[in-house]
């Protein structure tokens, strides 16, 4: 059943692509269905999580190379098939007021989102990046035809980081399907298979940065503040939400499955670093706290977000690089938890305020006192931040206060990092909500079209709430994810992981 | 010597005859009847005409497998060549039917009796593993292609491609009879297996080695690999787009058949090794030098162009690079990653220039700018780019892409103990990541950028019934490779 959730999507781009121009509002109606539809059938099969793995789809595609077309679920495809669902019902309640080219426009988001559930389905490793290619291209249109500020420049950056990054795996997931020579893709299977050593000591930095790009891993991030920043909100949404997390995803079920030793210790250090998990880990620590403070100089609205991205995505490669139970969970938490604050984020700043006001400079904006002339706004604003920097209640906090513990059992010496990372998250958060909403600096001539902002639309005070409510829902009770997340762990597919090194 | 049976030749080339039968009766038709006709009447009934006899071959061929060796291998037919030869009809139609709407001439039947002869020539090259037959269809195919190639008398770059391309295609004629000629000296037989016979004795004989490397840079020319390739962006951008499409594509895979088999089954023994830190002299490592080289220059050449003709060229030049792995992997799995590799882009590159013939014709240039605003003129032309375009850059689930997997890993699996040809791939994979740049300019003028001019480009019907096909194939041969490499593994021989 949850392979509908793909057709649908695609479907709907179909429909939507071949749909005469003129039909706007059944455009609208259409890509708003699929997309229900798609969160529906993640939610009813959330119901009723079997033991492990549950197979959806499984039949031979191209016998003579062994590849299959294998889609199923564990709890980590699950709560990610959840958030795609939200995500896209979300993003396109949020771009509901879109009239340049709307049909094109739904179509490629459909598409974008149907390549997206398919990633996270496919146990073969052939048919996950079949997926996870088809996904660049919508993203280069919605961007390079929808956007803003410099929208071909972002667009083509972010095309050529994630073809650069689907280049690297691709070079690895070939090596990895001939050495092995069991001619199958079969993602359990090749993850029993143990690679010689000195193979996964580079099949697995190739494969995770490959992937880790798209995760926006410092360095290699730069693609995420312009391409979020371009986007139009919809899409910025799904780019931070669910695309970021495609490339954690990538990294957690084909990396670290496939190649688990190698994080291995290398046997020597350098610069005191003694293995490619030590080295992803100061890398992602590096990606928080350097996104944190770029973050808190912005003069762009939109960039601040965006950077804040890439702080809250380092937080997720860090977890993942804990190998702790806790770590790992906390991880998988956290991808669910951003893809929700941030929708929320990117859609008070590129629709409720930026479609409005028509400028995302901080000091132009104070002068719009948002928090009297779009008091909804400046209240989605207040509570996306306080999930944002991790309130106790939000799903935000118990994602990374697990991360927390499990970098305090693996990296002691990081811990305290991390904790300054979460403190400098409260700083920018405040730093923005503080400029943008609630500036007390009377001097200033207030803007003279501040009282003729449209008001907030219905389909955005629902996408809001709706959005609120599951960052609050899963802060207040994470066990609904976690008791799905924690024995997906135990399955057959991290059993290697489990043996070495975890 | 041995006896000739000519019933028997003649039933094994009826196809051939097929085609030159219709090609005549174009030519008499088109010069008889249709005189004072005017021209898109002309070229619909000389269309009719040669694709019926196309039509005729294939059914001939299906209808009649046949597994023969003719004359010590002067003719040979089994499964796999009449799959190619069929291929090559296909191909061949849809240049014709992107023909139809041509202006360029008044001589409708000389055109199109030109096409079908190349064709001609093609089945017998295909389907001979005689190194003096080869030679000489090779010849005619290529001076038909010259004729074709300066079609368009309006157009002074017609001219000039057509006399560039013949003074490399002579050159590189000249350095194929010589190389041979000494494989002749060397075995006293023109034929590939006898050939092999002779060159696995003496491997590293140095009048093996010229012959080897004059014979490679005589096809070399054919498949436009560097550093032979100069001929190929002049000729793609003055050729006539039919003439050009059809260089591209049926040439393409006859040349990369033909040159398959004559290193895989004439020089097999002599293959010497490209893997890394294992280096042996031998065809593999010099294919392998023209492969790297194609790759890359071709890949960074087509970031600079603004033509979007030369830019296929040089992605024809990069395909070629991607393509010379596959026979360099020299192994079952390579041969079939080749010919799925090589007729899939064969049908792309068909429907790229079927759309630059419709640009072209509308706005009077093929350079990048003359395709802004296509999606809002011409929705469904322009869908059919993105396929195509999307295709050669290699985005699943298009086939492009399931190409280029299957000929990376047969690369990757063809040596022992695997990943001898890593460092191939792995610049072929880098490489092709550049590629998506200069696709998506093209398809960004097409999508993104707005244009003032509003009205909708008309698109004949067999023009979009012929873009509509390719587009779907590639599409289906891309979802479910295996309909094209079903019958490929099942019809190689199993002993190469």
């Amino acid at each position: 059943m949850l392979a509908w959730t793909i057709y649908l999507s695609f479907l709907g781009a179909l429909v939507l692509a071949i749909l005469p121009k003129s039909m706007i509002a059944a455009a609208r109606v259409i890509a708003l269905a699929s997309a229900a539809a798609g969160l529906l059938l993640g939610l009813l099969s959330f119901g009723h999580p079997s033991e492990g793995i549950q197979t959806v789809v499984h039949s031979p595609w191209v016998p003579s190379l062994g590849l299959e077309y294998h889609l199923a679920a564990d709890g980590i495809s699950l709560v990610l098939v959840l958030l795609t669902g939200v995500a896209a019902v979300a993003g396109i309640l949020f771009s509901w007021n879109i009239d340049h080219r709307p049909n094109e426009f739904f179509a490629f988001f459909l598409a974008l989102i149907g390549g997206v559930y398919g990633v996270f389905l496919s146990f073969d490793l052939f048919l996950l990046f079949v997926f996870y290619e088809i996904a660049i291209v919508p993203k280069y249109f919605l961007i390079a035809i929808w956007g803003s500020t410099r929208k071909e420049y972002g667009a083509m950056k972010l095309a050529l980081y994630s073809f650069v990054g689907s280049a690297m795996v691709l070079a690895g997931m070939l090596a990895a399907y001939v050495v092995s020579g069991m001619k199958t893709m079969n993602l359990i299977e090749l993850s029993h298979y143990a690679f010689p050593i000195g193979f996964q000591m580079w099949a697995f930095p190739l494969v995770f940065l490959g992937f880790a790009i798209l995760a926006g891993l410092w360095p290699f991030h730069s693609w995420a503040p312009t391409g979020h920043v371009a986007a139009p909100t919809a899409a910025s949404m799904l780019l931070a939400g669910v695309i970021m997390k495609l490339g954690a995803y990538g990294c957690l079920r084909v990396a670290m499955t496939l190649f688990p030793r190698g994080m291995d210790p290398w046997g020597f250090t350098i610069l005191g670093l003694g293995s490619w998990r030590q080295v992803f880990a100061l890398l992602a620590l590096i990606g928080i706290l350097y996104g944190a403070l770029v973050a808190m100089v912005q003069k762009d609205f939109k960039f601040v977000i965006g950077y804040s991205s890439v702080s809250h995505m380092g937080f997720v490669m860090l977890g993942l690089m804990t190998l702790t139970q806790t770590g790992l969970d906390g991880a998988v938490l956290q991808m669910f938890s951003h893809g929700i604050i941030a929708g929320l984020l990117f859609a008070v700043v590129g629709r409720m305020v930026y479609s409005r006001t028509h400028t995302r400079d901080l000091e132009e904006l104070s002068a719009f006192s948002l928090s009297k002339n779009l008091p909804f706004a400046a209240f989605t604003f207040v509570i996306a931040s306080m999930a944002s920097i991790g309130l106790p209640g939000f799903s935000g906090f118990v994602a990374e206060l697990q991360i927390l513990i499990g970098t305090w059992k693996a990296f002691p010496s990081f811990a305290s990092f991390v904790g300054l990372g979460i403190i400098l998250g409260i700083a920018y958060t405040w730093r923005v909500l503080q400029k943008v909403f609630f500036s007390t600096e009377t001097a200033r001539k207030e803007n003279q079209h501040a009282h003729e902002l449209e008001p907030i639309t219905l389909q955005e005070k629902f996408g809001a709430f709706f959005l609120m409510a599951a960052s609050l829902f899963i802060g207040l009770y994470p066990k609904v994810l976690l008791n799905v997340i924690t024995p997906a762990f135990h399955g057959p597919i991290f059993e290697s992981l489990r043996k070495g090194g975890w | 010597m041995y006896e000739i049976n000519y019933t028997q030749i003649l039933l094994a080339s009826i196809p051939e005859i097929i085609l030159v039968v219709a090609a005549l009766a174009t030519l008499a038709i088109d010069l008889g009847l249709l005189r004072q006709a005017p021209i898109p009447r002309r070229f619909l009934a000389g269309a009719a005409t040669s694709s019926l006899g196309c039509i005729a071959a294939i059914s001939w061929i299906a209808l009649h497998p046949l597994e023969t060796n003719l004359l010590n291998g002067m003719v040979v037919i089994n499964p796999l060549i009449q799959l190619v030869q069929i291929v090559l009809l296909a191909l061949a139609i849809f240049t014709i039917g992107l023909s139809v709407e041509s202006t360029f001439t008044k001589h409708v039947g000389e055109y199109l009796l030109f096409l079908v002869l190349a064709t001609a020539a093609m089945l017998f090259m295909v389907g001979t593993q005689d190194v003096l037959l080869i030679f000489v269809s090779l010849e005619l195919l290529s001076l038909s292609l010259y004729t074709l190639t300066a079609f368009n008398k309006h157009n002074i770059k017609s001219a000039e491609a057509a006399m560039k391309y013949y003074l490399y295609g002579g050159m590189s004629a000249a350095f194929l009879l010589f190389g041979l000629s000494f494989l002749y000296g060397a075995s006293g037989s023109t034929n590939l297996v006898e050939i092999a016979k002779a060159i696995q004795s003496a491997p590293q004989d140095p009048l093996t080695i010229v012959a080897i490397v004059t014979t490679i840079i005589g096809f070399g020319f054919k498949v436009a690999a560097v550093p032979f390739h100069l001929w190929a962006p002049d000729a793609y951008q003055g050729a006539p787009t039919p003439s050009a499409a059809f260089i591209a594509s049926c040439s393409k895979v006859a040349s990369f058949f033909v040159f398959a088999q004559v290193l895989m089954i004439g020089f097999s023994g002599a293959e010497g090794s490209a893997s890394f830190r294992d280096h042996a002299t031998g065809w593999v490592l010099i294919v392998g030098v023209a492969a790297a080289a194609s790759m890359v220059l071709g890949n960074l050449a087509a970031l600079m162009q603004q033509s979007v003709r030369r830019l296929l060229a040089y992605s024809a030049i990069a395909h070629g690079g991607y393509m010379l792995l596959g026979i360099m992997s020299h192994s079952r799995q390579g041969t079939v990653g080749l010919l799925y590799y090589v007729i899939t882009y064969a049908l792309t590159t068909i429907g790229a220039f079927g759309v630059v013939a419709v640009v072209e014709k509308d706005t009077g240039s093929d350079t990048l700018s003359s395709f802004i605003g296509l999606s809002r003129r011409a929705p469904f032309l322009a869908f059919c780019a993105l396929i195509f375009f999307l295709s050669l850059a290699g985005i699943p689930p298009l086939a492009g892409f399931f190409g280029k997997f299957y000929l990376f890993s047969a690369a990757l699996s063809s040596t022992f103990g695997g990943l001898g040809l890593l460092w191939f791939v792995l610049l072929a994979i880098a490489v092709s990541a550049v590629s998506l740049y200069y696709y998506l300019q093209v398809l960004k003028k097409i999508y993104v950028e707005e244009t003032s001019q509003t009205g909708s480009l008309q698109v004949s019907t067999v023009t979009q019934l012929v873009l509509l096909f390719l587009a779907v194939s590639v599409v289906v041969l891309g979802c479910f490779p295996t309909l094209l490499t079903g019958p490929l593994e099942h019809a190689l021989p199993v002993i190469r």
